[in-house]
């Protein structure tokens, strides 16, 4: 019966309702299906907003992000991108992935994200090198380097990330464990998301790199493909 | 002590307080009305938390969800600089530009490592127990102050321009919290000791490695879930992690906690239930495919995955 709560979770999830909303359905079936009084659970739900608003406290670098993006920010990013000579598809998205975890990973997090950059400049680049190279792409192939754009933001997010001591994540965990009795400092545990983080980079650039022989394999067997027809063009005559 | 953690509390809630304000009246907005009440609600928590009961907090909470639940939260009106006035800027001020940004980790690490034990006139200067915390929050003042002087924005700008940012994040802004807020009902009700036992009996539970593999493992699984590793880490590390690693096992919690979440961040990756990491991207990216982003991602997860239960078992203990 306690479960409950992690069964509306799922089913309010899959059915895309608002997840705060959500959160706080499970919540109160969660109390409930635990026999705790609504006075209580209502109680709990205010002690624990009021004790985690540390969390949202990222909330006060927004006005300097703001201000500078109104400056250029972006713009004198993507010219500073814009300088290195970035010769294939497989190495732009490794940059990329570099640069978002080591932004990331000290907490200017802001410096990408899939509307305010994948779509508009790290996908086209990307397709852009490989293009320059074998001329126009098979569709599968183009899909393939967007979805491998979006992939670099997300593995470049997640596990730089955590690495930023003031990022939610850690301080979500330092307050768990301090319900728990245990204190721990935030820039302990960041220092031990190190490893995954280099790890993370090691891993997904290993596959950016693969990518540019990949796309390289398919644009050779979808031009040994024309190559066929046209052959086949040839016979016909 | 001269600077607490409440007096950060104080300045953003003074901040979104008057985001608040900026969007009750604006017109641009057709639920201008809900869209200010929420973060009015919100800066009352700030301002107020440590003196309002925690029923009348709790209240307080599930009317901001109610109110984002039912799309009270809308993107208000906005004038943004266009796309030659912020080139022109950037040539003019180049990478300076990247200072004010750069000052807020590099202060809050100074302040974190270097000014624990400052002290002015016997007084201590920051809070010692929340010393990352509120080391942020000066160096957000600071990185503000030098923002405004290199950029000379008007007095009001970097509020308006808070406000953009605020709205484009909206409702999620509070989610991260709430989620804890269901961890603590869920630590109530008992859900990790359901949990830990259900695990507990499925496992060996002196073998450490089996415990490592179940812990990040179910990590993993238990966001892919729910959709975000938030979530699946109070439960499984206070059913799991907890009872098992650190306290039968002698593990350090710390280690503990950052493999374990970024085991979870695994699950991220493969899960459609992360809806705006997978599947808006896919939608953005005119994906035919709206899994492709997971697929490109999955090779990367599990072998991820597999590094962390390795690091975390020759490191946690």
């Amino acid at each position: 019966m306690t479960l409950l709560g992690i069964a509306v979770v799922i089913i309010g999830f899959a059915l895309r309702f608002n997840p705060l909303l959500v959160v706080v359905v499970a919540g109160i079936v969660t109390g409930l299906a635990g026999n705790l009084p609504v006075e209580k659970i209502l109680a709990i739900f205010g002690e624990a907003f009021v004790k985690n608003r540390y969390l949202p406290l990222f909330m006060l670098t927004l006005p300097v992000i703001g201000l500078l993006e109104r400056n250029g920010l972006k713009e004198q990013a993507l010219a500073l991108i814009g300088k290195i000579k970035a010769a294939t598809t497989g190495r732009l998205l490794i940059l990329y992935l570099f640069i978002r975890e080591l932004a990331a990973a000290i907490g200017l997090t802001a410096l990408g994200g899939h509307a305010q950059l994948v779509r508009p400049l790290i996908a086209p680049m990307a397709e852009a090198a490989a293009e320059n190279k074998y001329g126009p792409l098979p569709e599968s192939t183009r899909n393939k380097i967007k979805a491998f754009s979006a992939s670099a933001d997300n593995v470049g997010l997640f596990f730089g990330e955590d690495i930023f001591i003031a990022f939610g994540a850690i301080l979500l965990m330092k307050g768990f464990f301090e319900q728990n009795g245990i204190i721990l400092e935030p820039l302990h545990i960041a220092v031990w998301g190190i490893p995954t983080a280099i790890a993370a980079f090691i891993i997904h650039g290993t596959r950016l790199f693969l990518l540019d022989r990949k796309i390289q394999r398919e644009v050779e067997c979808g031009a040994a493909g024309n190559k066929q027809v046209k052959e086949l063009n040839k016979h016909a005559y | 002590m001269l600077i607490s953690l409440n007096h950060i509390y104080y300045i953003l809630g003074a901040l979104v307080a008057i985001v608040a304000l900026l969007s009750f009246q604006d017109k641009g907005n057709p639920k201008r009305v809900l869209t200010g009440t929420f973060w009015g609600l919100y800066a009352i928590s700030f301002l107020f938390g440590n003196m309002i009961s925690p029923v009348y907090m709790g209240v307080l909470a599930i009317a901001m969800a109610v109110i984002a639940g039912f799309g009270g939260v809308r993107m208000g009106k906005h004038a943004e600089a266009t796309v030659e006035e912020r080139t022109a800027q950037a040539k003019k001020l180049g990478n300076w530009l990247f200072m004010p940004a750069l000052l807020i980790p590099i202060i809050t690490i100074i302040g974190t490592l270097g000014l624990k034990d400052f002290t002015i006139a016997g007084l201590q200067l920051l809070d010692k127990a929340n010393i990352t915390l509120v080391s942020l929050g000066v160096a957000c003042v600071i990185a503000l102050l030098a923002a405004m002087s290199l950029t000379k924005d008007k007095k009001l700008q970097p509020i308006k321009e808070s406000r953009r940012l605020f709205d484009a994040i909206g409702w999620a802004a509070v989610l991260p919290q709430m989620l804890a807020t269901l961890g603590a009902l869920f630590a109530a009700a008992g859900v990790g000791q359901v949990v830990s036992d259900l695990v507990s009996a499925a496992i060996p539970v002196d073998n450490r490695f089996m415990v490592v593999l179940a812990y990040t493992i179910g990590m993993a699984l238990f966001t892919m879930i729910m959709g975000n590793a938030f979530a699946a880490f109070p439960v499984m590390t206070a059913g799991v992690g907890l009872p098992l690693i650190v306290k039968m096992h002698g593990g350090d919690p710390a280690v503990l906690a950052a493999i374990g979440m970024f085991s979870g961040y695994c699950g991220t990756l493969m899960t459609p239930m992360a809806a705006n990491f997978n599947i808006v991207p896919a939608a953005l990216l005119d994906l035919p495919d709206k899994n492709g982003v997971i697929k490109a991602q999955v090779p990367t997860a599990i072998l991820l995955l597999t590094v962390n239960v390795f690091l975390m078992y020759f490191l946690v203990f």
